[in-house]
């Protein structure tokens, strides 16, 4: 009940959600249609040709998703950072049930049939149209029905891109421990799936699925382009604020976007999208304008440089091989948020850890959660392990960000890598360890804007610089909090604090 | 075997064709032939024989590779594949009917393709039905996978006379029917050249097949035609060899 009433206040957001995603998967289905079954057509003719092509369709379909965006990110025209990139692997994934299908469909078509066919004067056109397409159709169909299904659910990773779709729900919601969130996003995904599968099944089973598959096709095309032209004036003079997936980063996003939009820019938001990396790539490519990125984060997962402990000198490397890549690094925000080793307070007492040196006697034992970026990391777990001189010796659990603290507290796990301002500490009477040998380099919050966009947007420096200074680690705690602990959302939380800092105005 | 020049015009003519397949196997090695029109002309041979491949040279479904083949009065050459092949009724094994057609829209195919409008068309399929024995009410909208064997393929010879055309090419017509049919078949194809006088090539490798239906057999082996006469000319002095050989073992 509550979920329905959740889902209630919240539904026009939810119908643009589910618009979105229904728009990625029709618009991504259509297209690999159209080019699945004409090439699947060749291919059933050319059989030498099927295995390379279908292998390679294979290939692409065993790429991970988000790893599929990543490679996407710096193509030219087809990459970059939204709708376009979504649509781009959707189609990637969609091809091969469609093309593997066509290809069989028609190659199985009876040969003394296609003979008759042709023995009776049909033109290779005619033997296409009247025999072997309405034949190879069931075959087809069930292609489209699969690759139409698991687009739906993909999808939902397009909201690491910024393309929109229910994934938003979903990734918010496991960046700020929100049950209902995910839920938000993931029931209306499953409905969609089952009412595309429902629909396609049922053209399948018609009594005439050729006329019954061009209706609907018919209607998704027309569907699509109506959604289409709807979007088309595009906010493409805004200034483009993008954020990691989770809750910090995007509640720095909507400070970002909020401030911009108090002194007079338009902004499209481009929040929650799916890591460093992609971030990283999307702002030196110009597909977002400006980001909020960590020094010890560029220092050493983007730069590759050794971490130092000065947090003036971590700036000023950064900030000179920013520059080189076209890039500027503002004023820090105020706040350093460094990684920490968190634990349950009544853990901590019971085994008298203070301090992450104190973890030694308990190494065997402890269970380890963090999330996969850690364990790769220059600065992450094995220079850790090597600065303070032990192991453990269960093998560390990965997962999700928004999921580390929820097992911490129910108990799943012992230790968890987190960072110093998430505001779940405080509300799930967590404590963090203290980094006695100082370990961990700085990890101070700097804007990381565009060279580009600084010249394209007169006075978006001087509107971001308006925040050096002015937010400390207690204040990025409580807005964490407002959002993981309240369930209020970062937009209200970002607006909130600009407002009590005096920068909602000019 | 000194085939001259046949008296009457030839509608189907075969001068030295040969066709060799990419895998290697020679299928034709120079046969030569000519059906004179309004006649019935059984290829008869083994299976590998060539037989298939020398009647499928006739509506272009292969392409010799030298030799000439002359259709209804014009080089194979001059023909359109499209237009000769509407010309032409062809029928094959098992029929191959298009499955998700109906019976009667089986039947007029050629007329669809050749553009009829459809009430012409609809009244030709049930005119061909009845011709080869089916209730036209009861055939026309069932689907070829709810026919018999032997409904399937007097469907098959009504498709291939659909827009009357004056050469009919059948391969194998009645191989996959059992023997009581397939006896009711031939003699019901007899019934109906005799009124038609279709000029007709059939490919068969039941011997007693095609002494029944031939006007005249030509014997086929290894893509050489061995001898070519009228059933009885064939029965009574069979060439020695292969020809000897392959008619005695059929016929006790």
């Amino acid at each position: 009940m509550r979920l329905l009433r959740f889902l209630a206040e919240r539904r026009a957001e939810l119908a643009l959600l589910v618009g979105q995603h229904v728009l990625l998967v029709l618009v991504s289905a259509a297209i690999a249609v159209a080019v699945g079954v004409p090439v699947g057509i060749a291919l059933a003719r050319r059989p030498r040709l099927a295995r390379p092509v279908l292998a390679l369709a294979n290939l692409a379909q065993t790429i991970p998703s988000l790893a599929l965006f990543g490679f996407l990110i710096p193509v030219p025209f087809i990459g970059g950072i939204g709708v376009r990139t979504a649509i781009v692997a959707l189609v990637l994934y969609a091809l091969l049930p469609i093309l593997r299908n066509t290809c069989t469909g028609i190659q199985q078509v009876d040969p003394a049939v296609l003979e008759a066919a042709t023995g009776m004067g049909m033109t290779g056109g005619q033997r296409l149209r009247l025999v072997e397409l309405p034949l190879a159709l069931p075959v087809i169909l069930a292609g489209v029905r699969v690759a139409t299904v698991v687009s739906v659910g993909t999808a939902t990773i397009a909201a690491a891109i910024g393309a929109g779709g229910l994934g938003t729900y979903v990734f918010r919601g496991l960046a700020t421990v929100d049950t209902r969130l995910i839920l938000a996003g993931a029931i209306p995904a499953a409905a969609l799936a089952l009412i595309a599968d429902g629909l396609l099944g049922a053209v399948q089973r018609s009594a005439r699925p050729g006329r019954a598959a061009a209706i609907l096709a018919a209607v998704t095309v027309a569907a699509a382009g109506v959604a289409l032209l709807a979007r088309a004036p595009g906010a493409s003079r805004a200034v483009v604020v993008g954020s990691k997936n989770f809750t910090e980063q995007v509640v720095l996003g909507e400070i970002l976007a909020a401030r911009l939009e108090a002194l007079g820019f338009a902004v499209d938001r481009r929040l929650d999208l799916g890591g460093t990396s992609l971030c990283h790539a999307a702002v030196r490519q110009g597909q977002i304008d400006l980001y909020v990125e960590y020094s010890g984060t560029a220092l050493t997962d983007i730069l590759k440089r050794p971490a130092t402990s000065d947090p003036a000198v971590v700036l000023r490397t950064v900030r000179d091989a920013y520059a080189a890549m076209g890039l500027r690094v503002g004023s820090p925000l105020g706040f350093n948020n460094t990684f920490a080793l968190v634990m349950r307070r009544t853990d901590a007492e019971a085994k008298s850890v203070r301090r992450i040196s104190d973890l030694a006697p308990h190494a065997a034992t402890l269970r380890v959660g963090l999330f996969g970026e850690f364990l790769e990391r220059p600065d992450g777990m094995p220079g850790l392990l090597r600065a303070y001189g032990f192991r453990f010796a269960l093998p560390p659990r990965e997962m999700d960000l928004g999921l580390l603290y929820q097992a911490l507290a129910e108990g799943k796990v012992d230790l968890v890598v987190g960072s110093a301002t998430d505001g779940l500490i405080a509300a799930l009477d967590l404590v963090v360890l203290e980094d006695d040998r100082h370990y961990f380099p700085p990890y101070d919050a700097v804007p990381v804007m565009n060279e580009e966009s600084l010249r394209r947007h007169p006075g978006m420096l001087e509107a971001v610089e308006s925040l050096a200074g002015r937010l400390d680690e207690k204040a990025m705690r409580r807005m964490n909090y407002a959002v993981d602990g309240e369930h209020r959302r970062p937009a209200d939380v970002a607006r909130e604090f600009l407002a009590s800092a005096g920068l909602l105005s000019r | 075997m000194g085939l001259g020049r046949p008296a009457v015009t030839a509608a189907v003519e075969l001068v030295d064709v040969r066709k060799r397949f990419p895998a290697g196997a020679v299928a034709l090695d120079g046969v030569s032939l000519a059906v004179p029109e309004g006649r019935v002309l059984v290829l008869l041979g083994t299976s590998g024989s060539g037989k298939t491949t020398a009647l499928k040279t006739i509506n272009r479904l292969v392409e010799p590779d030298s030799g000439e083949v002359i259709v209804l009065g014009r080089p194979l050459l001059a023909w359109d594949p499209i237009e000769l092949r509407r010309r032409t009724g062809y029928v094959i094994q098992e029929a191959g009917l298009i499955p998700h057609f109906t019976v009667e829209r089986n039947v007029a195919l050629v007329p669809e393709l050749l553009g009829w409008p459809e009430a012409r068309r609809a009244a030709r399929a049930r005119e061909l039905l009845a011709l080869v024995g089916l209730d036209a009410a009861r055939f026309a909208p069932l689907r070829p996978a709810q026919l018999s064997g032997g409904e399937r393929q007097r469907v098959g010879i009504a498709r291939a006379l659909a827009a009357d055309p004056p050469l009919m090419l059948m391969d194998e017509p009645f191989g996959a029917l059992d023997p009581l049919t397939r006896r009711r078949l031939q003699e019901e194809f007899r019934g109906l050249q005799s009124r038609l006088g279709k000029t007709v090539v059939l490919v068969t490798h039941d011997v007693s097949e095609a002494f029944r239906l031939g006007d005249e057999v030509a014997v086929m082996d290894r893509g050489r035609l061995l001898q070519r006469g009228a059933p009885g000319q064939i029965r009574e002095s069979p060439q020695p060899g292969f020809v000897a050989d392959f008619i005695a073992a059929a016929l006790p």
